[in-house]
């Protein structure tokens, strides 16, 4: 009982943290609601049972990516009136849109027989996965290395002073 | 425990969520931020199949992880992207950011 309660928290925090994230007027509320929703998410995986992968989530979402977020923010702010409209005027057909969406993908997830097998997580996962790394998964590691350093670089040169 | 449709719904609701921000937003920031939501949806529904399917096969949190990556690398370009806009035409709505409109 008490894992439905955590799990319904945590969805809570997840999507309260997401509705926020996409409607208030202010950028700054939004990035702070952004943060909120990364931790309901860190929950639900840690009810998963990737506790490595929370860890990674806070690390980097809430103290990376939200972080440059709020930077960027406040790089730009002085242009953002709030009195400005905060959504363009094809609102309502992105709403009905992402309706659309969300009910087309209920009835498939509901529909859908899943696949599902009891099975414990392994209690090595967090030593596999690093084997696993510098192993199976090389090549897509080394170049995942050569990507963020690509970015690096680029974004230096892109949002440099010239 | 918990079926894993319920997770699926979650993470529908966030990816349609993130969708609407990314449609309804004129900020580049705040477009930016449905994208993230979006990629976090997709990072859910990664580790619950991984975690109901085949916990033993590490395939799916490694792609989670390599998702997780990609969107680092794509918040640093994206948001200096938006403050190269941002010096050079002095606005981020990206409504007026129409330099390649034909």
């Amino acid at each position: 009982m008490g894992v439905q309660i955590a799990f319904f928290l945590f969805s809570l925090i997840a999507i309260i943290g997401a509705l926020l994230v996409v409607t208030t007027r202010r950028l700054f509320h939004s990035a702070l609601a952004l943060v909120l929703s990364f931790v309901g998410v860190a929950g639900l995986y840690i009810l998963l049972e990737a506790e490595f992968l929370a860890a990674l989530q806070i690390l980097i979402y809430v103290g990376a990516i939200a972080l440059l977020i709020l930077f960027a923010i406040m790089l730009t702010r002085h242009l953002m009136d709030p009195r400005a409209r905060a959504f363009n005027e094809q609102w309502w057909i992105a709403a009905l849109v992402a309706g659309f969406l969300f009910v087309v993908l209920i009835s498939m997830i509901l529909r859908v027989q899943w696949p599902v097998r009891e099975a414990s997580v392994p209690s090595d996962l967090i030593e596999n996965l690093g084997s696993s790394f510098v192993g199976e998964f090389l090549v897509p590691f080394e170049v995942a290395s050569v990507l963020l350093m690509a970015a690096l670089i680029g974004a230096i040169i892109i949002a440099r002073e010239r | 425990m918990i079926p894993l449709s319920w997770y699926l719904l979650v993470a529908a609701a966030l990816f349609c969520i993130g969708l609407y921000g990314v449609l309804a937003r004129r900020n580049a920031i705040g477009i930016l931020m449905g994208i993230e939501l979006m990629l976090n949806a997709v990072n859910l529904n990664l580790v619950a199949f991984w975690r109901y399917i085949n916990p033993s096969d590490l395939s799916g949190l490694v792609f989670a992880i390599f998702v997780i990556a990609v969107a680092a690398a794509e918040a640093a370009v994206g948001l200096a992207i938006i403050i190269s806009i941002y010096r050079n035409r002095d606005t981020v709505n990206v409504e007026e950011v129409d330099l390649m409109r034909g």
